[in-house]
C-alpha cells in the first residue's frame, strides 16, 4: 500500500499552534507512508489539486488528510480522491483542528498530539478496504409535520412541484399561531387575509393529504423510505359527513368550555369549529367539556346534526404512510407566564397575554374586534405593554430573546390607537430589537406618529388598586422609578419550543438543544437540514423566528426535500454491518440492541442466524460492540481497524 | 454633571465588591427591575440600577459616597426579581461594608442609627430600644426624633427604660471588639488557614 | 399528635415593643403542645445594623446564639421574628463556606459543633402543626372578621435562603387565618416593604411605605392587618398617627397572628395581650360579631330552605310511590316515563324523536 499524508494549515487555525511541517515529516516515517507534506488549505481548489497530483505522481492507493472535523470536509476529500481514481473509502481524516489546535496553546504538545492522530489514521487506512454503495428506490412523498405558516409553505411548494404531500396537524385546524393574529408587522396587513387563501390551497391541492387533529406516532425506516404511523385523534364527528354548517356549535348546551383557539378570551362550546376560516372546516368535540361524556346524557349535537355526523363511539385511528422525506414544522408555544407571581400569576383578569390581545383585536375574535377589559367589559384608556415576559430571563431558564415580541408589541400599540383613538399606550422594553426590513422604521412610527410612550426598563410588579392596575416600573434612561395607572396590561409573553418537541425529536432521531429547539445540520451552511438524512426543518421549531423567516425556511425545506426526492434512486451508505455466519451463534443480542430494527433472525440449515437488512442499517455500530462472538462487523469500522488505531496510539 | 472617564475604572474596587458580595456584577444587563421594585428608591440619590452600573464602570468614589448604599432597607425585592439572579441587596450590603471601612457615610443619620444600635448591643448583649434611641439622638443631635410616639407607647408598658443585660455581654462586646481590630479580615484569615494547612501537611509527612 | 420540642429564640423586641407577640406566641405554643426551650442567655442577632456593617460580624453574633443553644443541647431553633430568622439563617448558610466560617470563628473563638436549623414560628405552625390541627383547637371562631395578611419582606425573601412559601404571593398565613374562621381578603401588597428600621433615621419612609400598605388594606375592606414581624407591626401600628399625618386616612388595628390564634383558642385575655396594641382592636371584634350574627342568620335561613326543599321532594316521592302502588304492576313503567320527561326538559328541548 502507498499512503500519502497531507497536513493542512487551515490558515493559522491549525498552523498557529501546530508545527504542520514537523507533523508531515514525522508522518513520512509511518509504515506504508510514501509521501507526506503540509499544505495551506487542503480543502481549497489548489489543495485538492495538489492531493490529486500527488496521487498520480506517487501512485498513492490511500490518502490521509489531517485537518478539520470530518463533518466539515470528509465528503470534499472523498470526492477529490475519487477524481484521482482512488476508492472514496481508501481515505482517512485526522481531526487536528477541533481536537488539537483549537483547544490547546502548547505548540510542542499540540504537534505531538497531531502526529499521534495522523499515525492512528494511517494505521487504520492500511486495513481499509474498497467499498461500493448500492442504490435503492425512493418513495416520492413528503411528510410535513405541523400546519402553521412554515409547514403550509413547505407543503404548497413541494406539492406545486409535483410531489405528493401528507400534512399532519395536531390541532383541529391548520393555520398555527399566524391564524390567531389580527394583523402582521410591519405592514399591518390582515393576517387571515394573507394566510387564509394559503390554507384553502392546502385543503384543495390535489397533491396534499391533510390529517388534522392528528399526531405522529411512530417513524421507522430511513431516508427515501420512511414508514410513518399517524394517529388520528377521535373528533367524535365523522368528517366525511360533516358539512361545517355549525348548527351543533349553536345548540351545544355546554357553553363554558375553554376556547383554545381564542386563548381563553371568552368561553366556547364543547363541540367546536375553531374559527370561521378553519381548515378543515369541520366540527370536533372537546371531550373534557362535553356533557355526553361527562354526565352520560345530552346528545344535543347528534340530534341537531342534519347529516348525522356525530358519533360518540368514535375511536382514535392509526394510518400508515410511506414517505421519502420529512419536514418538521412544529412551531412554538408561549412560555408559562404564570410563574411571574409579581405580575399576578393569572389572578388579575385585566392582565392578558399578547396572543389573547390579538384575539381581542381580531374582528372574528370573541369580542368582535372590540378591545374590552375582561373584568368589566369597559374600553381601556391606558394600556401598558410589558416586553420580555419570559424572554431574556435566566432566572426562569429562558435566557434567549424570543425575537418577534418587540415588533408585535409595536404593532399592537398601533392597533390600540386605531381601535381606541383616545387611548394611550405605554411600552416597557429593555432593548428594541428590530433588524428586519422596514422594522426599525416601524418602531419609530409607533412612537412618532401614534404617540406610544416607550419606557426603557422592566416592570417589577403589577397589582390592582381601585379598579385599575398599578404598574411599577423603571425608566432607566431617566434613572428613576416610574408608575403607571393602567386599565389593561398586555404581557409580551416570550416563546419556547412547542410542548413535546423533544419527544418528537426522538421519534425523528434528530438532535435538539437544551430548550427543545431542533438542531440544524450546520448553524450557517445547513440551516434546514438535520443530522438525520431526509429530515428537514422549517419555522420556529428550529429557533424562534417571525413570519417572513418562517416562510423562507418553509420554502427552503421544500427545496431541499425536492432535491432529495427528485432522484429515482439513492445510494446507500456502504458503512453498514454484516454478519459472518460461521461465527454467529444466533444469540439475538444484536437484534435486541439495534435501534433501527435492521437485524432479523433467519434460519440457516436449522440454525438461527442474524441477518442485516442492508437498506435499514444506519451503521451505528451498536451490534458490532454487543456481539460476544465478534461475528457482526461494521464495514469501515471493523474490530481490526479500530484495534489498529488503538495499537498505533498505545505502541509504547 | 461630571464627565466620567471610562479609562479610570477602578478594577480593584469592582473585584472588592464582587468578593465581598459573592456576586458577578457583569451579569447585570441594566433592565432596571431592581429600581422598579425598590421601596426605598424615592430616598436614593442614585437608583439601584445606577449603582449597579457605576460598580460595573468601576466608579468607586461615586458608589461609596452615595446615600443609596446606606438607605437600602435590605428588603430583598431586587434580589427576588432580578432576572439574572444577582443578589442585588447583597451587592448593596457589600458596598456599605466597604464604605464603612473607608469611613464614608453617605447618609449620616442611617450610619448613626446603626452605630447606636450596635453600641447598645455591645453594652448589653441585646439591643435596648430606649437606649438605642437615646444614643441615636446623642450621635445625631436629632433630639426630637419620634418623640410624639412616646405618649402612645409608654403607657403600654412596652418600652422598659432599663436594658436586659445578659450574663455573656462581655463575650458579645469581645466579638465586636475583635471585629474592630480587623481579626475577621478575609486576607488575614486566609493566610492563617494556609499556614494551618501547611503545618497539617507537614505533620502528615 | 405527639408534642413538639424545640429551641426558642425570642429576639430582643420580644422584651419590649413586641411583647404581645412574645406572650401570645408562648401561650399558643403551650396550647398546641409545642415545648419551647429558650436558648440560655441569648444575645441580639445584630439585625440590619450588623449585616450592614459586615457579614462575618453578623454571623458571629448569630453564631454565639447557636453556641449558647449547643451548650444546652439545642440544635433546632424557632423564632417569631423574621429579621432574626433571616440573620440566623443567612449565617448558617454562609458558614458552609470554610473561609467564611473561619472568619466568624476568629470573632467568636467558639466553633460550632452541632448541626443547627432555624425556622419561624409561622413556619412551624403551618408545616409541623398544620392548619387542620389548628382548626380543631378553635373555640371562638373569628367568623365575620375580614382580615388581610401582611407577610413583610423577610418571611419569604430571599427565596433561596428562606425556602418558605411563594416569595411573591405567600399563602401560609392566609390558610392559618382561614382555619381560625376569619375571612381572608385578597391582598396584593402582602410582601411589600414597610420601611423596616429606616423609619427612625428617615421620617418620610413610614408614611409612604407603611401608608401604602395600610391604604390598600382599607381599600379592600379589611377590619385589620395581621402581621408576623415586630418591625412591621411597629411601623403599621405605633406609627399609624404619622401615616395619618401624611394624608392616608385609615384606622386599622394591626395584631400579630399569634394574638388572633390566642383569641380563637379562647385563651386568657392576658395571653392575647390585645391591650398592648396602639390602635384599639375591639371595634373590629364588635364588627366581626355583628357580621357573624348576620352570616349565621343567613346560614339558618339557607338551611331551612334546604330542609323545606328536601321535605317537598320526599312528599312528592311518597305520593308517586302511592300512585305506582295504585297503578299496579305497570307502575314501574309509568315512573320511568316520568323520569324521562324531566330529563328531556333539563336538556333544553329536542324531545325524543
Amino acid at each position: 500500500m502507498k499512503i500519502g499524508v497531507f497536513i493542512c494549515h487551515c490558515g493559522s487555525n491549525i498552523a498557529g499552534t501546530v508545527d504542520c511541517a514537523a507533523v508531515a515529516e514525522r508522518a513520512s516515517t509511518y509504515p506504508d507512508v510514501v509521501y507526506a507534506t503540509d499544505i495551506m488549505y487542503a480543502c481549497a481548489e489548489p489543495g485538492q489539486d495538489a492531493i490529486i497530483a500527488a496521487i498520480k505522481k506517487h501512485g498513492l492507493t490511500g490518502v490521509v488528510v489531517a485537518s478539520c472535523t470530518p463533518r466539515m470536509h470528509e465528503p470534499t476529500f472523498r470526492k477529490a480522491v475519487e477524481r484521482a481514481g482512488v476508492n472514496r473509502y481508501m481515505f482517512e481524516m485526522a481531526n487536528i483542528r477541533e481536537h488539537v489546535s483549537w483547544i490547546g496553546k502548547d505548540i510542542e504538545a499540540n504537534t505531538n498530539k497531531a502526529a499521534e492522530l495522523v499515525r492512528m489514521a494511517a494505521a487504520k487506512l492500511r486495513l481499509d478496504r474498497e467499498l461500493k454503495p448500492k442504490s435503492f428506490p425512493v418513495t416520492k412523498r413528503l411528510l410535513v409535520i405541523g400546519g402553521g405558516v412554515a409547514g403550509i409553505q413547505a407543503a404548497l411548494d413541494a406539492a406545486d412541484a409535483g410531489l405528493e404531500v401528507v400534512m399532519v396537524e395536531k390541532q383541529p385546524t391548520i393555520g398555527g399561531k399566524m391564524a390567531k393574529l389580527d394583523k402582521t408587522f410591519p405592514t399591518v396587513d390582515c393576517s387571515s387575509c394573507i394566510l387564509g387563501p394559503r390554507m384553502v390551497d392546502v385543503a384543495q391541492h390535489p397533491n396534499i393529504t391533510l390529517y388534522a387533529y392528528a399526531e405522529l406516532e411512530e417513524v421507522s425506516g430511513y431516508v427515501g423510505n420512511f414508514d410513518v404511523k399517524i394517529r388520528k385523534k377521535a373528533t367524535y364527528v365523522d368528517w366525511d359527513k360533516c358539512t361545517g354548517c355549525g348548527l351543533c356549535t349553536e345548540k351545544c348546551p355546554s357553553k363554558k368550555s375553554y376556547d383554545r383557539f381564542n386563548e381563553g378570551v371568552g368561553p366556547t362550546t364543547a363541540i367546536i369549529i375553531p374559527f370561521p376560516q378553519a381548515i378543515p372546516k369541520k366540527a370536533s368535540i372537546e371531550r373534557e367539556y362535553c356533557r355526553q361524556f361527562n354526565k352520560g346524557k345530552c346528545g344535543v349535537c347528534a340530534k341537531v346534526c342534519p347529516t348525522g355526523a356525530v358519533n360518540y363511539e368514535m375511536q382514535d385511528e392509526t394510518v400508515e404512510v410511506k414517505v421519502g422525506g420529512i419536514v418538521a414544522a412544529t412551531g412554538y408555544d408561549l412560555v408559562d407566564w404564570k410563574v411571574y407571581s409579581e405580575y399576578g400569576g393569572g389572578r388579575y383578569p385585566d392582565v392578558v397575554t399578547s396572543l389573547q390581545y390579538e384575539r381581542m383585536l381580531s374582528a372574528s375574535g370573541p369580542t368582535g374586534g372590540h378591545v374590552k377589559r375582561p373584568s368589566d367589559g369597559t374600553e381601556p384608556v391606558n394600556v401598558v405593554f410589558v416586553q420580555c415576559v419570559g424572554s431574556r430571563d435566566p432566572s426562569i431558564g429562558r435566557p434567549y430573546c424570543s425575537g418577534f415580541c418587540c415588533m408585535y408589541t409595536a404593532k399592537q400599540a398601533i392597533l390600540t390607537k386605531d381601535h381606541i383613538p383616545g387611548s394611550q399606550s405605554y411600552v416597557f422594553y429593555m432593548d428594541i430589537r428590530s433588524p428586519g426590513k422596514g422594522y426599525d422604521e416601524f418602531t419609530r412610527r409607533v412612537q412618532e406618529e401614534y404617540g406610544a410612550r416607550y419606557v426603557r426598563g422592566r416592570v417589577s410588579m403589577i397589582y390592582p388598586k381601585g379598579g385599575k392596575l398599578m404598574v411599577r416600573g423603571a425608566d432607566t434612561l431617566m434613572g428613576t422609578q416610574v408608575e403607571v395607572e393602567a386599565d389593561l396590561v398586555v404581557l409580551a409573553v416570550g416563546a419556547e419550543a412547542s410542548a413535546n418537541s423533544s419527544a418528537l425529536a426522538e421519534k425523528l432521531r434528530i438532535s435538539y438543544d437544551g430548550y427543545g429547539f431542533f438542531m440544524e445540520g450546520h448553524p450557517k451552511l445547513k440551516p434546514v437540514e438535520t443530522n438525520t438524512a431526509g429530515v428537514f426543518l422549517a419555522g420556529s421549531c428550529q429557533g424562534l423566528k417571525d413570519i417572513p423567516s418562517s416562510v423562507a425556511q418553509g420554502s427552503a425545506a421544500a427545496a431541499k426535500a425536492l432535491g432529495l426526492l427528485s432522484r429515482d434512486m439513492l445510494d446507500s451508505d456502504p458503512q453498514i454491518a454484516s454478519v459472518s455466519v460461521n461465527r454467529c451463534v444466533g444469540c439475538r443480542k444484536c437484534i435486541e440492541v439495534c435501534p433501527f430494527k435492521a437485524i432479523q433472525e433467519v434460519d440457516m440449515r436449522g440454525q438461527p442466524k442474524a441477518e442485516v437488512i442492508e437498506t435499514v442499517c444506519q451503521g451505528c455500530g451498536l451490534c458490532n460492540a454487543t456481539c460476544p462472538q465478534g461475528a457482526i462487523q461494521l464495514s469501515h469500522f471493523t474490530d481490526n481497524q479500530i484495534l489498529a488505531e488503538v495499537e498505533a496510539l498505545c505502541r509504547f | 454633571m461630571e464627565t466620567v472617564c471610562l479609562n479610570r475604572s477602578d478594577d480593584a474596587f469592582v473585584k472588592a465588591v464582587e468578593d465581598e458580595s459573592g456576586q458577578r456584577v457583569s451579569r447585570c444587563y441594566q433592565c432596571g427591575n431592581c429600581t422598579a421594585g425598590c421601596p426605598m428608591s424615592f430616598t436614593f440619590d442614585y437608583s439601584v440600577s445606577r449603582i449597579m452600573r457605576l460598580i460595573q464602570a468601576g466608579q468607586k468614589e461615586q458608589v461609596l459616597s452615595s446615600g443609596a448604599v446606606w438607605l437600602c432597607a435590605g428588603c430583598e425585592t431586587c434580589t427576588q426579581r432580578c432576572p439574572n439572579e444577582i443578589n442585588v441587596a447583597g451587592v448593596m450590603d457589600a458596598c456599605r461594608h466597604i464604605a464603612g471601612r473607608e469611613r464614608k457615610f453617605g447618609a449620616r443619620a442611617v450610619s448613626a442609627f446603626f452605630k447606636a444600635f450596635m453600641d447598645s448591643v455591645r453594652f448589653n448583649g441585646r439591643s435596648h430600644e430606649v437606649g438605642t434611641m437615646a444614643l441615636y439622638m446623642l450621635y445625631t443631635g436629632r433630639v426630637w426624633t419620634d418623640v410624639e410616639l412616646a405618649p402612645k407607647i409608654l403607657p403600654k408598658g412596652k418600652m422598659p427604660l432599663l436594658p436586659h443585660r445578659i450574663a455573656g455581654r462581655r463575650e458579645v462586646a469581645e466579638i465586636i471588639s475583635r471585629f474592630k481590630q480587623g481579626l475577621s479580615d478575609p486576607d488575614l484569615v486566609r493566610a492563617g488557614l494556609d499556614a494551618q494547612g501547611k503545618s497539617a501537611k507537614e505533620a502528615v509527612s | 399528635m405527639s408534642s413538639i420540642n424545640v429551641g426558642y429564640f425570642p429576639g430582643c423586641s420580644g422584651l419590649g415593643t413586641s411583647m404581645e407577640y412574645e406572650r401570645s406566641t408562648r401561650a399558643v405554643c403551650r396550647e398546641l403542645g409545642i415545648g419551647l426551650r429558650e436558648i440560655p442567655d441569648w444575645n441580639c442577632c445584630g439585625s440590619t445594623p450588623a449585616h450592614s456593617t459586615d457579614s462575618a460580624l453578623s454571623a458571629a453574633l448569630a453564631s454565639r446564639v447557636f453556641a449558647q443553644g449547643e451548650n444546652a443541647g439545642i440544635g433546632d431553633v424557632i423564632t417569631p421574628c423574621p429579621s432574626c430568622l433571616k440573620n440566623l439563617r443567612v449565617a448558617l448558610e454562609h458558614m458552609e463556606d470554610p473561609l467564611f466560617s473561619a472568619r466568624v470563628e476568629a470573632l467568636t473563638e467558639r466553633p460550632l459543633k452541632m448541626q443547627h436549623s432555624i425556622r419561624s414560628v409561622l413556619q412551624v405552625m403551618v408545616e409541623d402543626v398544620g392548619t387542620e390541627r389548628i382548626r380543631g383547637r378553635v373555640r371562638r371562631s373569628l367568623k365575620g372578621l375580614k382580615v388581610v395578611p401582611y407577610y413583610g419582606c423577610l418571611m419569604t425573601r430571599p427565596e433561596k435562603v428562606m425556602r418558605f412559601d411563594d416569595p411573591e404571593n405567600p399563602v401560609a398565613l392566609d390558610r392559618l387565618l382561614e382555619a381560625l374562621g376569619a375571612e381572608v381578603l385578597p391582598f396584593p401588597l402582602k410582601t411589600d416593604c414597610c420601611g423596616g428600621s429606616f423609619s427612625i433615621p428617615s421620617r418620610k419612609v413610614t408614611p409612604r411605605l407603611a401608608g401604602r400598605i395600610l391604604d390598600m388594606a382599607g381599600e379592600v375592606g379589611a377590619d385589620l392587618v395581621v402581621v408576623a414581624c415586630p418591625l412591621c407591626q411597629m411601623n403599621l401600628d405605633l406609627r399609624q398617627g404619622q401615616i395619618r399625618a401624611g394624608g392616608i386616612d385609615r384606622v386599622l388595628p394591626v395584631p400579630y397572628f399569634t394574638q388572633l390564634m390566642a383569641r380563637a383558642f379562647a385563651l386568657p385575655e392576658a395571653d392575647a395581650a390585645f391591650n398592648k396594641l396602639v390602635e384599639d382592636i375591639e371595634p373590629a371584634f364588635a364588627c366581626m360579631q355583628r357580621r357573624a350574627a348576620d352570616i349565621e342568620a343567613e346560614e339558618r335561613k339557607a338551611a331551612a330552605a334546604e330542609a323545606e326543599k328536601a321535605r317537598l321532594a320526599a312528599e312528592r316521592a311518597a305520593k308517586a310511590a302511592e300512585k305506582a302502588k295504585d297503578a299496579g304492576p305497570d307502575g314501574a313503567g309509568a315512573k320511568s316515563a316520568g323520569a324521562k320527561k324531566t330529563k328531556g326538559k333539563a336538556d333544553a328541548g329536542g324531545g325524543d324523536v
